[in-house]
């Protein structure tokens, strides 16, 4: 058994669907008369000075942050084969009210830190579970309700934000929930940058990272390693041999749903710790969506999605250089949207390739498919590019 | 018996004859990886006659129509058409040939008419536009000579199942079909719809067209077919006269009347209760009693057998005791004892409100009946599929954790013990074969020494050296005093190993028999209701 090839398998979906998504938007730009091959110039130019390029390096990590989190989020629901759309809702809903209560207190710094946090968890994941709840008892559709759930959560923001938790002045431009104290903050991690003797840029680096890290680890430990997270990946492989094997199918989309939205709750606060520290009429959207997608292309693994949450945040630094340079925007879109798509139909060609070559009866083990990821170990979300997960770990050796 | 093992009885009534068969197969042998679905298949069907092709669930009745209406190739073998040797690579070369099969779930749109329905996927066309006149013209024709009474404006929707049925005969006659194949066509269908059918049918014979009838309801089929074809094991056991033959005698070529080679058979049934089943009831939605009042108590080193035309409630029973379904009455008790002691008859515990999982860590053993639904994830490797249902006690967790390692070590152990051919316990289980796939299961449920094992049709599916393998496994299970529940559909192997045999129909355990003077004819007897007299074993 080659190292290369079982590896091959497991990078296979993502690279097909990313080269495919290259070659589609590729073609849509050539349509648009947009030189594709500029765009793709811009986009890996990380500007000349060193101080630049930390610059472009810290925005990307910064933006990878939230993503990989909103992924994680999805992931969680996902490997049980629980769709859970109500991301987006849960963790605007979690931000807003987190936000409302680190302004409404004062503690001493970490522990003002970690009520916020405690905060947020709660509240993403009450949201969720109202979805679970319906699941179990009334049979409700996760799809439907959690889509129905965004718009109350996004309305009950609005009010929320307007209303009881309105911070900022009257006839403010923007409004916002009254600024949580310094020690309800984080503080950025530049000193890295100085330490590794590299230039420090004005923009600080999120000081949400080490914990992003830590449950990015923590979570694949828990998916990978225990009875919980054996019994939540045979519940999406097969409900029904689920259930003769003794697992408590309603129980486990509760347990499933919950830890999705608790993790979904912690999505804003990246970016409410390390710039905002309000929630505001104009705080970040849409992460709740594009976690799906990094979910998808991350194949449900820890591992794959941090890759995934930086491919996506690599796409979305390019927006400001583009429309710089005179290119529509909407072209990181449209790669953004091919990607998903690609993604779908790329899994399923993988699923299919690795099934067939199974059921040939050929003497190699292939690698695990789409949505199991029984094997990947899971070292450091933002390591440098290593081995796919399984392969080193089934020899036991230490990355 | 009058039914025999040749084929070139006299011409059966109401055959048409002619130099050569409407439908013959010669020698077909179908493989699947590690099964063999079908073996030496010999079929001849006259034109003009409706031939029913009997023989239990998983006797490979539908692999063979399969390959029939080229829905897959033969291996070996030879498929002739009116003497002409054919070779189908779809299904649209056998339509084209004039073979129709009308399936057994029906394959309609509610939404649309019945015309829309009929010529869907064979339109016929003026330019680009569906040509209803025409298409409306030739259903009324067809609907007309076979008395199918059909409205094609009608929607689907506003049907019932007996007139979807024939909008499905419509559908195969519109395509120009001459042998119709039904496959269970009654399954779905309530007693004066039956009738209704039955009377198509010799419209669509009278006619010249022949009809393939698959069933396992004898006494339907002795009512309509000219002709019998049996199959037993995948491969073809004889022809019947259904005019001559009796249903009894039919049931004994179906099921296989040899009896199992005598045993030594020293009883090693213990005094102390296992499992003790008290007025279990399990109702269905709608509130009929699946399975009705029944009681039941296993000892240790006992092997009951139930015994039952599937479908007469046996699924739920065994969902019940395994706590997947829940009870309208009743109680379950369970011995669990202590791991390798003898266990003591204060043990029984009332274990009917218990999860599944709790009843599986108390020691029941589920060999599932459908493998893939309920026994093994396909998509996963080996070893976790040997920590299945055993994921919370050793080898398989160290605390809240997966112990890979052990698991890993477990498995190759099994593989080795139970004889799993597969490269590794990496492997997906899906590149192992049904009969592989089941060692590793009853490997796996053995090897946490259960109480009491569950093993609902052990054996199906599988190729006859894993059945042989599975059978030792449970005999030498049984000798060391575990407690087996088997229910089976297969005689030989309910008689071969039970010490107690009880016969379960529509939900109710009817009669008690004992495996050693018991005959398959009386136990077929039983099955179906025509013997009726709890006898006491």
């Amino acid at each position: 058994m080659s190292v290369v090839r079982r590896m091959g398998m497991a990078l296979f979906a993502p690279v097909l669907a990313v080269v495919g998504a290259l070659v589609i938007s590729t073609a849509v730009m050539a349509a648009l008369q947009v030189n594709p091959l500029r765009v793709f110039e811009v986009m890996v130019d990380f500007g000349d000075s060193p101080a630049q390029q930390i610059t472009a390096l810290v925005v990307i990590l910064n933006r990878a942050i939230p993503l990989f989190l909103a992924g994680l989020a999805v992931a969680i629901a996902f490997r049980m084969g629980l769709f859970n759309i109500g991301v987006e809702g849960q963790y605007r809903l979690a931000t807003i009210v987190a936000a409302a209560a680190g302004a409404a207190v004062t503690l001493p710094g970490p522990l003002h830190v970690l009520f916020i946090i405690a905060v947020a968890v709660v509240v993403g994941a009450f949201w969720a579970g109202i979805v679970a709840v319906l699941k179990v008892t009334r049979g409700v559709s996760e799809v439907i309700s959690s889509i129905m759930l965004n718009f109350i959560a996004l309305g009950l923001a609005s009010y929320l934000l307007t209303g009881p938790f309105r911070g900022s002045e009257e006839g403010a431009s923007i409004i916002s929930t009254a600024e949580i104290p310094e020690s309800g903050q984080l503080g950025g991690l530049n000193a890295v940058f100085d330490v590794l003797g590299l230039a420090n840029p004005p923009r600080q680096l999120y000081g949400f990272l080490p914990l992003a890290i830590v449950l990015g680890v923590a979570l694949a430990v828990l998916l990978n390693r225990t009875r919980f997270g054996y019994d939540l990946k045979i519940s999406g492989m097969s409900p029904s041999a689920a259930g003769a094997s003794g697992v408590d199918a309603r129980a486990m989309v509760l347990k499933a749903m919950l830890l999705s939205g608790a993790v979904a709750g912690l999505i804003g606060l990246p970016d409410l710790f390390g710039t905002t520290h309000s929630y505001t009429t104009d705080f970040t959207a849409g992460l709740g969506f594009l976690g799906i997608a990094v979910a998808l292309l991350g194949r449900n693994r820890p591992l794959g999605i941090a890759f995934a949450a930086l491919l996506f945040a690599f796409l979305d630094r390019a927006l400001v250089p583009l429309q710089i340079a005179d290119f529509p925007a909407s072209v990181v879109t449209i790669i953004q949207g091919t990607i998903v798509l690609a993604v779908v139909v790329a899994n399923e060609v993988a699923r299919r390739v690795t099934r067939r070559s199974a059921e040939r009866g050929s003497a190699e083990p292939p690698a695990p498919v789409a949505g199991d990821g029984g094997s990947a170990a899971m070292q450091t979300p933002s390591g440098p590019a290593g081995p796919a997960g399984d392969t080193d770990e089934r020899q036991g050796a230490p990355r | 018996m009058a039914a025999t093992g040749g084929t070139g009885d006299g011409p059966p009534p109401g055959a048409r004859s002619g130099d050569a068969y409407a439908v013959e197969l010669r020698g077909i042998t179908k493989r699947f990886p590690g099964v063999v679905a079908n073996r030496d298949i010999e079929l001849r069907v006259r034109r003009g006659e409706v031939h029913a092709i009997v023989g239990e669930n998983g006797a490979g009745k539908s692999t063979l129509m399969k390959t029939l209406y080229g829905m897959h190739r033969p291996d070996e073998g030879k498929i002739l058409l009116d003497g002409r040797e054919v070779h189908f690579k779809s299904p649209a070369d056998a339509i084209e040939a004039g073979i129709g099969m009308v399936h057994q779930h029906f394959m309609l749109a509610d939404n649309f008419t019945v015309l829309e329905n009929v010529v869907l996927g064979s339109e016929p066309t003026k330019g680009v536009r569906l040509d209803r006149a025409e298409a409306r013209r030739r259903i009324r024709e067809i609907s007309e000579r076979y008395s199918l009474d059909l409205d094609p404006d009608e929607l689907v929707e506003n049907l019932g199942v007996g007139a979807r049925q024939r909008v499905e005969i419509a559908k195969v006659l519109y395509r120009g079909a001459t042998v119709l194949i039904l496959d269970e066509p009654t399954a779905v269908l309530v007693p004066h719809e039956v009738d209704e059918l039955f009377g198509n049918l010799a419209e669509l014979t009278r006619e010249g067209l022949t009809v393939m009838f698959i069933s396992h309801k004898l006494d339907e089929v002795r009512r309509v077919a000219d002709a019998i074809t049996v199959i037993r094991r995948g491969t073809t056991v004889g022809t019947a006269d259904p005019r001559t033959t009796t249903v009894k005698e039919l049931a004994e070529m179906m099921v296989g009347s040899e009896l199992p080679s005598p045993e030594t058979r020293s009883s090693t049934v213990r005094d102390e209760p296992v499992l003790v089943l008290r007025g279990l009831t399990v109702r269905s939605r709608e509130g009929r009693a699946l399975v009705d009042d029944v009681g039941l108590t296993v000892r240790a080193g006992e092997v009951v057998g139930i015994a039952g035309v599937e479908g007469n409630g046996q699924a739920e029973l065994v969902d019940a005791i395994m706590g997947l379904r829940p009870l309208a009455a009743g109680q379950v008790q369970l011995d669990g004892g202590t791991t390798g002691d003898g266990g003591d008859v204060a043990g029984l515990e009332d274990i009917t409100g218990w999860s599944t999982r709790a009843r599986r860590e108390a020691g029941l053993g589920f060999i599932p009946e459908d493998r893939h639904r309920q026994g093994i994830l396909l998509d996963a490797p080996l070893w976790e599929n040997r920590i299945l249902g055993h994921q919370t006690l050793p080898p398989a967790a160290k605390g809240q954790f997966i112990d890979r390692k052990a698991a890993r070590a477990d498995t190759e152990r099994i593989m080795q013990e139970y004889d799993v051919r597969a490269p590794g316990p990496d492997t997906l289980a899906v590149a192992l074969s049904g009969g592989n796939q089941q060692k590793l299961i009853v490997g796996r449920e053995m090897s946490s020494s259960p109480r009491l094992l569950i093993a609902a049709h052990p054996t199906r599916g599988v190729d006859v050296g894993a059945q042989a393998a599975i059978w030792e496994l449970l005999k030498d299970a049984r000798a060391e005093g575990m407690g087996i529940l088997l229910i089976s559909a297969d005689l030989d192997e309910l008689i071969g190993l039970s010490d107690t045999l009880q016969v379960m129909l529509r939900g109710r355990l009817v009669a008690t028999l004992d495996p050693a003077t018991v005959t398959p004819e009386d136990l077929g007897g039983y099955m179906t209701g025509a013997r009726s007299a709890a006898g006491a074993a």
